[in-house]
């Protein structure tokens, strides 16, 4: 007689992968229950959740290797996680899946001084590295909004940027060396402590891949020597038009500030009552531009800037007498996001890069959208490289408001590949940006990416689902959208 | 489709359909490096041309087959440049060699490497597909950073159609200083230089001398200038030695007939700034604050691996004779698994410059 084959149950299921977890794991490392694993249902994009099978905690690589076979063995879907501030829902768990923690791989290994490195494991936050590395006057770079809390590993896994990208890089130009195990749990290392490694460069392939390629435990990271003194500018603008405009002024004289930001005055009045870094309300907008250097460097620069900005039409300029001013300039715009949420019961944040010179026309079709979707958007840039963050505001509990909000964030992407740029700058495309994947690449440039995701996963169990829209996602949403001016999926039978 | 990139993607297809290897040929200029040239020529430098290019914006879009003296010359007229210093090696290189090969010249310590200027690319893979990556912007985490892995690729993946770059402003000063110490001082005050803020461009090290190159704004290039002391040479001394620093024009980088014919190499070791003096026969060129140490000498390659391993890197057989101890040092087997995976990704048919890289690939 046939045998019955059945699925088997999910409890069955956990059962299995919670007894070859503790295998590979002390008892205490694996949490199963669902109070204990209610915490890692989803991270900072809470509008997605999903329970997973067990959340493994390992403290040493040898369990971490352990885990990822045992894993692997079972054909169970494993997500890395860091801190949980992705927004992007990056770490957003498999319903039948692992959530590999790598909270305690939380040790700073080395700083080494002359080298101008640290090595870290993958758990250390973004800022403890410069915090550590102060002690030398040096620091680490990359600065995410969330760096008291965001872990370098996260770091790796989106690529992170910041507000200093423009002058100092995102993480890619930041790390030299990411130490790891592949999704069977050999070990493997991409870059090295030398500039540059034998073969293809697969570090700039890691970085960025969401946790899909390979799990990071432990990286090297380049330190700078800290600038002996920085000032910001603050200067207003009556319309965001110029203020655009300036931004291109300032790049054109052959000057890369260390940070050039703008917040447009529906943010300012949004901030100025969160923080009360004196931001000029009366203003359309307003341009942080930062430089850094040596003092005297510094005062060059600043006198450049100001004359700049000040040909470009700015209607007042302020310079940071003191570092508790700048920190104050600044204190505003690293608020942004919490001073957001004072004002409305709950915020989208979008992240699209464009081309600079498409700024005003950006902002201009965020305003038809407000009126279009009958919700209110608040905006900052990285105005220095081109990238955004509108802030859409809505009310959850509302459910139209929320569908309204989807549909709003979907423009600014659609309309930010249409201006030239791309669907996401640094917080990464997760299950978020799936649909607007589809907009920005052909099927063929999918199914690439889903090729390099199997040179290093043939089985596709790291992270899976996320990053890489299926064809069918793509071709049920490709039933509203069209692709570079061609008709999406002509190859795919419609009925 | 244009006609020069359609009768490109018929090659591609009848290469494909027949298994006939193709070698991707921009200017040839760099021939004489990696493992050697197999396959029928495909003349790329037919897709020329600036794209797209807005000064403000600091993004250049240009097609591969670009003299990248072109380039370099329609950024300079904006004062603009690659702050990576590609080296020239002959006249005639392009752009999607430069980036094919992956190589960046004395600044690369300070201002990062061609893979780091990539933006964005557009590819012909193996099967025939014209694809595009990245962008034009300088953030941008769209899936994974393909047009990044193309830097250094050597064209085992696919042939570069369009490449955009980010480009930088020139320097408004630079200054060259020189100093008459040993190789040991040297490493040892470039280490410590590199942990201060310092305007440091580019730094080689030969034969008793540190020259150090200082850029930036002219109050910092001045004021570091008072404070590390040493010789200044002249701007255009300083320029021509930078210049064929990068160009290896100088007399160190060039091995005659005659040298060649006596097993003289040019190794270049990649190791950490900070790694101890590598000891090795023959004679040596540091740049890079220590971190790329060229080697002339007869050593063979083992023990010419074995030293840059024990000094944390790796070494290239640069120029020489006899590459049959293979020109790139061997990978793991991981690393290699990892390799092959990608090759079989993206060239299933195994047409692009087979072997170039490594056997196999």
């Amino acid at each position: 007689m046939q045998r019955m084959i059945s699925q088997p149950t999910r409890e069955q299921r956990q059962a299995d992968v919670v007894a070859a977890l503790r295998e590979a794991l002390p008892h205490e490392a694996v949490l199963f229950r669902r109070e204990d694993t209610a915490p890692y249902e989803c991270d900072a994009l809470t509008a997605y959740r999903a329970t997973p099978l067990a959340v493994a905690m390992p403290e040493t690589e040898a369990q971490v290797a352990a885990t990822l076979a045992a894993c692997h063995r079972l054909a169970v879907p494993i997500i890395a996680r860091g801190a949980g501030t992705g927004l992007s829902g990056g770490a957003l768990p498999h319903p039948l899946g692992v959530i590999l923690s790598l909270a305690r791989f939380n040790r700073i290994l080395k700083i080494d001084a002359a080298a101008c490195t640290a090595v870290v494991q993958s758990g250390v936050r973004n800022l403890a590295i410069s915090e550590a590395a102060a002690a030398y006057g040096l620091y680490y770079a990359p600065d995410p909004s969330s760096q008291i809390a965001c872990t370098i590993g996260g770091n790796v896994a989106e690529n992170s940027g910041g507000v200093h990208c423009l002058k100092y890089g995102l993480t890619l130009h930041n790390v030299l060396r990411v130490r790891g195990f592949m999704v069977d749990g050999t070990p493997v290392e991409f870059g090295s402590e030398a500039l540059d490694s034998p073969g293809l460069d697969l570090l700039p392939l890691v970085i960025g891949s969401e946790g899909m390629l390979a799990v990071t435990t432990e990286v090297t990271v380049k330190l700078i020597p800290k600038p002996l003194l920085a000032r910001c500018i603050m200067a207003s603008f009556d319309d965001v038009e110029s203020a655009g405009a300036a931004v291109a002024s300032v790049i054109a004289r052959g000057i890369i500030p260390a940070g050039l930001e703008l917040m447009d005055q529906s943010m300012t009045a949004c901030v100025e009552a969160f923080v009360h870094a004196d931001y000029d309300l009366e203003a359309a907008a307003i341009l942080l531009c930062e430089s850094d250097g040596t003092p005297e460097e510094v005062h060059e620069e600043i006198q450049r800037m100001e004359e700049v900005l000040t040909q470009a039409g700015a209607s007042r300029l302020e310079v940071s007498r003191d570092e508790a001013q700048r920190l104050r300039f600044w204190s505003g715009r690293k608020n942004a996001f919490p001073a957001s949420g004072g004002i409305s019961p709950d915020y989208m944040c979008m992240d699209s890069t464009i081309p600079r010179k498409r700024l005003a026309e950006m902002l201009r079709a965020i305003q038809q959208m407000e009126i279009k979707y009958g919700l209110r958007c608040v905006n900052v840039f990285h105005a220095g490289d081109g990238n955004l963050h509108p802030l859409i505001l809505f009310d959850a509990e509302q459910p139209d408001e929320m569908r309204r909000c989807e549909l709003f964030g979907a423009d600014i992407l659609e309309t930010s590949v249409r201006l030239g740029g791309t669907v996401t700058g640094e917080h990464g495309v997760g299950v978020e940006k799936l649909n607007s994947m589809c907009v920005q690449f052909s099927p063929a440039e999918c199914a690439q990416f889903l090729a390099v995701k199997h040179a290093f996963d043939p089985l596709e169990l790291l992270n899976p689902g996320k990053v890489i829209p299926s064809l069918q996602r793509c071709a049920e949403y490709g039933k509203m959208h069209v692709h570079r001016g061609m008709l999406p999926f002509p190859e795919l039978p419609r009925f | 489709m244009e006609a020069v990139l359609a009768r490109i993607v018929d090659r591609v297809h009848h290469a494909r359909l027949h298994q006939s290897p193709l070698e991707i040929r921009g200017g040839g200029t760099k021939s004489f490096y990696g493992e050697a040239p197999m396959g029928e020529p495909l003349d790329v430098t037919g897709l020329a041309g600036i794209s797209s290019y807005e000064p403000t914006e600091l993004v250049v879009t240009v097609r591969a087959g670009t003299p990248l003296a072109e380039l370099e010359a329609a950024l300079g007229a904006h004062g603009q440049c690659l702050p990576f210093e590609p080296p020239h090696f002959s006249a005639g290189g392009t752009v999607g060699g430069m980036v094919a090969a992956g190589l960046s010249g004395p600044a690369r310590a300070n201002v990062g490497s061609v893979r780091d200027h990539v933006l964005g690319l557009t590819l012909l893979n193996g099967r025939a597909e014209i694809l595009t990556f990245g962008g034009q912007v300088a953030k941008n985490v769209a899936g994974y950073d393909v047009s990044r892995l193309m830097a250094g690729s050597w064209g085992i993946l696919g042939i570069l159609c369009d490449v955009s770059l980010k480009v930088m402003p020139v320097a408004p000063a630079v200054a060259t200083l020189c100093f008459d110490w040993d190789e040991s001082r040297a490493l040892a005050q470039l280490n410590r230089w590199a942990s201060q803020p310092l305007p440091i461009t580019g730094s080689s090290w030969h034969d008793g001398r540190l020259s150090l190159r200082l850029g930036g704004a002219r109050a910092a290039v001045s004021a570091a200038c008072g404070r590390l002391g040493g010789t200044l040479l002249e701007p255009d001394a300083a320029a021509q030695w930078w210049s064929s620093v990068r160009d290896h024009t100088q007399d160190f980088f060039s091995l005659g007939a005659a040298e060649l014919a006596r097993g003289e190499c040019l190794w270049r070791l990649s190791v950490p700034a900070t790694a101890a003096p590598v000891q090795l026969p023959g004679r040596q060129f540091i740049e890079w604050n220590g971190a790329e140490r060229w080697w002339r000498s007869t050593a063979g390659p083992s023990q010419v691996r074995a030293a840059a391993a024990a000094a944390g890197g790796h070494a290239t057989l640069f120029r020489g004779a006899d590459k049959s101890g293979g020109v790139f040092t061997p990978l793991g087997d991981v690393l290699m698994r990892i390799h092959r995976g990608l090759k079989q990704a993206f060239d299933p048919a195994g047409i692009f410059n087979p072997g170039r890289l490594y056997a196999g690939l």
